[in-house]
């Protein structure tokens, strides 16, 4: 179907507009608003402003992008217009705000929502300096879009890292405070919110001088031969960073300490359910019941208070771990048939009855019913108490050791290509003479057990458990963090957790936003770039197969509303 | 011939029928000695019926958009238990405001019918959006990369109108002359819960007329059944399958109106649990399949309502009304495991889900 290209013109206005519906959406969603106090550099810049002036960039950068290639004058206003058009919208939210009480339907349509979108201005200067900007940035977008790509690439580097720096400052301040002397020269780097001026410009000029360095060594690299790395230099990089690992919480603190549990917690989890949904190609979301049955378990067996075992965590380890494969086999058994979506539904389903069942009066006796369990055994080694963040830390470190290291001796096993062959394509794997009832038994209970450690050490860390800390928004996060890592990608599972869980855990505002981030992370990452941030080789060149096929990028072209 | 057949039975078959046979003895059980001890009235009985029905008239509307969507994509939209909340979500606002102006109880059925069709706009509105944004790019995708898709999206949508609306809950206006009970006879039937009843079947009626024999219910028929070759007769597909999606998005929008009749407080969660029994009653009843649905939803509410006080009370479980969320996921586990094709349906065979 070949279509008439409309005007770029049109185009322009188009894409300026959608960024203004989306713009609009960050607003009353309560995003600008919420970030309206962070300030990046002190008294200039707020993460609120950033927020909200990102998708006038965004789309005034798709827009030239999408009209390419034009000449560069008309590169420039066609970003402009695009800027203009959604900074109009954005206006147009404010002026119908000063007529209409929005705020009866939207909370978050206040008038600090207002102040901010107008620079705290007078209504019409407000109005006035809103388009200027909006003018203004759409204008850049097209100045950037005529640079270098290795200049880009520089200025988007230093502004991201003058963003996460100044957004962190609170929690670099009190880490710093540690430190003594040195902890003072880094707060004098900043002020009481976000960097200062001086040193924004100091960090932004530092760091794109470094990539810009970077870069330029990379592309004389890439023309010389590559020379094989020395097997020694491998073994020194990853004594350091062990060495780094064990040395984090008594250098970071308390605070700290509770981000990685949390953190390896999640790793724990995504090592099991990338090994069901990343290996063996089952979507599982009902996760959190193995979680739940290894915490659980922990919490019966070690618990005084329901009076019938009070063994210690390390007696009572081997039959959570048993009790999670048992339940995985119980649940893998019924489910053999089933494919893809209704797979997931029913594991979904599995996942909501387990917690129910928790949650009930019937089994109150035996599970505590709301109340949950308390008093559950913390590990002890020798007369050595693990009870405190950072000294549980330490067992979250041993576990993931442990488990990522099955993990990846399983990956290329013959189980672990049994997986694969399953998960590419089952009856063919079946004619090959795979039994795909014990190998997918063999997903489900190692994915399992992995997660049900994570549930014993979980409920050591609190001593205790309730059914509420196990809901469907724990699988949800596990899910998550593999997809986003890329799917069947063991270092993916850590650049996940460390990513989506970490994040809301460093920055209270973000928390709030934290599933509808990841909402559309997962949409987003699914248009995009479906295999992951650090995908797995087999898989990238499984996702993009007609790319090597015919040379071009079929997602890209699909998401072009007029290239059919 | 019997050792040919003794031979193909696994362990596994074994397993799941123990498991099966053991569930339907103890249902059987507990009904025979709820039903021996006379516990309950005949009214009780009568009155969790009536409520199963009105539930299983509001599931019926939402499984619509899980059936027509399957039928035509074969993709579960795990995102339509969302397009069901945001219709009603939206409407409540609508519905004080009419409080405010006076019109709720002055006409109340202009009211009514006012409301519905806010809700219904609304939720129409972000299925189709839901599908141009999320959905056509990925029509060859691996199966796995649309389902992912929908679950984020799912979440997306939850938490967006968690951030427009607030995450309180929002109580939605009683009617005054929706309150108290109509007498049948000598049975004692509450106005909501029979407006939901007759209006679920009235609106399934519609829509099923709408899929059957009209134009568009044609082509939606053909695009589910070959795109390629409705493609070549001349059927747009792309706005086919959109229309589908604005179909079942105003179903889930009316439903919510009901549901909120129901139960009437409005929150950015309500749609999880309803969409999931929905979906539920579209499996039970066969996906892809519309009387199908209807009658998988209403077997379902039923299921849910009634029970509870059937077979977990006389197998001596306390609160069993705790568990009748759990009775839900349950038949959809065991529906699943024992007939996926559902009541009605025959297609899942060919397609193997």
């Amino acid at each position: 179907m070949q279509t008439q290209t409309p005007s770029p013109w049109k185009q322009a206005t188009r894409y300026g507009l959608i960024g203004g519906a989306v713009a609009i959406l960050m607003s009353l969603v309560g995003m600008v608003a919420t970030f309206g106090q962070r300030y990046i550099v002190s008294g200039i810049f707020t993460m609120g402003q950033v927020m909200f002036l990102t998708p006038i960039l965004i789309f005034a950068y798709m827009t030239i992008r999408r009209t390419a290639p034009q000449p560069i004058n008309k590169v420039i206003l066609l970003g402009a217009l695009s800027g203009l058009s959604t900074s109009g919208v954005m206006a147009a939210l404010v002026l119908t705000g000063q007529f209409l009480n929005l705020r009866a339907m939207f909370p978050n349509a206040s008038p600090e929502l207002y102040g901010i979108l107008t620079f705290n201005q007078e209504s019409a200067l407000g109005l006035l300096l809103l388009l200027g900007t909006g003018l203004v940035i759409g204008g850049i977008a097209g100045g950037i879009y005529l640079l270098s790509p290795r200049m880009r690439s520089t200025l988007l580097q230093a502004t991201t890292w003058v963003v996460l720096v100044g957004l962190l400052r609170d929690l670099i301040v009190t880490v710093s405070y540690r430190w003594g002397f040195l902890g003072n020269a880094v707060k004098a780097l900043f002020a009481i919110s976000g960097l200062t001026p001086l040193s924004a410009v100091i960090l932004f000029i530092l760091v794109g001088a470094v990539q810009y360095w970077r870069l330029e060594r990379k592309q004389s690299a890439a023309s010389r031969p590559t020379t094989n790395q020395k097997p020694y230099t491998r073994w020194l990089k990853l004594g350091g960073s062990a060495l780094i690992l064990i040395l984090l919480p008594p250098v970071l603190g308390i605070f700290f300490s509770e981000i990685l549990d949390n953190v390896g917690m999640y790793i724990l989890m995504g090592l099991g359910l990338n090994i069901v949904v990343g290996f063996a190609g089952l979507l599982d979301l009902g996760y959190v019941a193995f979680f739940a049955i290894g915490a659980y378990t922990m919490g019966v067996l070690t618990s005084p208070e329901l009076g019938f075992f009070s063994l210690t965590y390390w007696e009572a380890l081997p039959f959570a771990m048993l009790a999670c494969v048992l339940a995985g086999i119980f649940l893998g058994l019924p489910v053999l048939k089933m494919r893809g979506d209704y797979l997931a539904i029913v594991t979904l389903g599995f996942g909501e009855i387990v917690r129910l069942l928790a949650l009930s009066d019937w089994l109150r006796p035996w599970l505590g019913g709301t109340q949950g369990i308390q008093r559950i055994a913390q590990p002890r080694i020798g007369d050595f108490l693990l009870n405190t963040q950072q000294e549980l830390y330490y067992l979250f470190l041993i576990g993931i050791g442990i488990v990522a290291f099955i993990a990846w001796r399983l990956k290329d096993s013959r189980i672990g290509r049994a997986w694969m062959a399953l998960r590419e394509d089952e009856d063919v794997a079946m004619a090959m003479g795979i039994n795909h009832v014990s190998t997918k038994l063999m997903a489900f209970a190692v994915g399992a057990l992995f997660s049900g450690v994570a549930g014993t050490i979980f409920a050591a860390k609190l001593t205790s458990v309730y059914p509420h800390s196990m809901n469907f928004l724990v699988s949800i996060n596990v899910l998550c963090l593999i997809i986003i890592g890329g799917m069947g990608s063991i270092p993916g599972v850590f650049v996940g957790s460390l990513v989506l869980i970490a994040s809301p855990d460093l920055l209270r505002e973000f928390a709030e936003f934290r599933y509808l981030a990841y909402g559309a992370l997962l949409v987003a990452m699914m248009l995009t770039k479906p295999e992951g941030l650090w995908p797995e080789a087999r898989r990238k060149l499984e996702l993009h197969e007609d790319e090597f096929d015919s040379g071009q990028e079929p997602l890209m072209a699909m998401g072009n509303p007029d290239g059919r | 011939m019997f050792r040919n057949w003794m031979q193909r039975i696994t362990l596994t078959d074994v397993v799941i029928w123990a498991i099966g046979l053991a569930i339907l003895i103890g249902v059987i059980w507990g009904s025979i000695v709820t039903l021996g001890t006379g516990k309950y009235s005949t009214a009780t009985w009568i009155d969790l019926t009536l409520i199963g029905l009105a539930l299983g008239g509001v599931y019926a509307l939402i499984a619509l958009g899980y059936t027509l969507v399957y039928g035509i994509l074969r993709m579960i939209n795990f995102a339509h238990s969302e397009v069901f909340m945001s219709g009603p979500f939206t409407a409540t606002f609508a519905a004080w405001a009419l409080v405010g102006a006076g019109w709720w109880n002055k006409y109340p059925i202009l009211s009514l019918l006012i409301v519905l069709g806010v809700s219904a706009v609304v939720s129409s509105i972000i299925a189709v959006l839901l599908e141009r944004i999320a959905y056509r790019p990925l029509r060859t995708a691996p199966r796995l990369v649309p389902l992912i898709t929908a679950i984020g999206a799912s979440f997306f949508l939850q938490y967006v109108f968690r951030g427009l609306y607030g995450s309180g809950l929002k109580g939605y206006p009683e009617m005054t002359i929706l309150q108290g009970f109509w007498m049948l006879g000598s049975i004692r039937v509450f106005k909501t819960q029979a407006v939901a009843i007759v209006g679920a079947v009235i609106m399934m009626l519609i829509l099923y007329g709408i899929v059957q024999w009209t134009k568009l219910g044609k082509a939606m028929r053909s695009v589910s059944e070959n795109k390629e070759v409705a493609a070549l007769m001349g059927i747009d597909v792309d706005k086919t399958i959109s229309r589908t999606f604005a179909i079942g998005g105003a179903a889930a929008g009316m439903a919510g109106i009901l549901y909120l009749l129901l139960f009437p407080v409005a929150h950015f969660f309500m749609g999880f649990f309803p969409g999931l029994k929905a979906f539920t009653a579209a499996v039970l009843g066969g996906i892809g399949n519309v009387p199908g649905a209807f009658l998988g939803a209403m077997m379902l509410g039923l299921l849910e309502s009634v029970g509870p006080s059937l077979f977990l009370d006389g197998l001596g479980i306390p609160a069993p009304y705790q568990l009748k969320d759990a009775i839900a996921f349950s038949v959809l586990v065991l529906i699943l495991i024992f007939r996926p094709t559902g009541i009605l349906g025959e297609r899942l065979a060919q397609a193997k889900a």
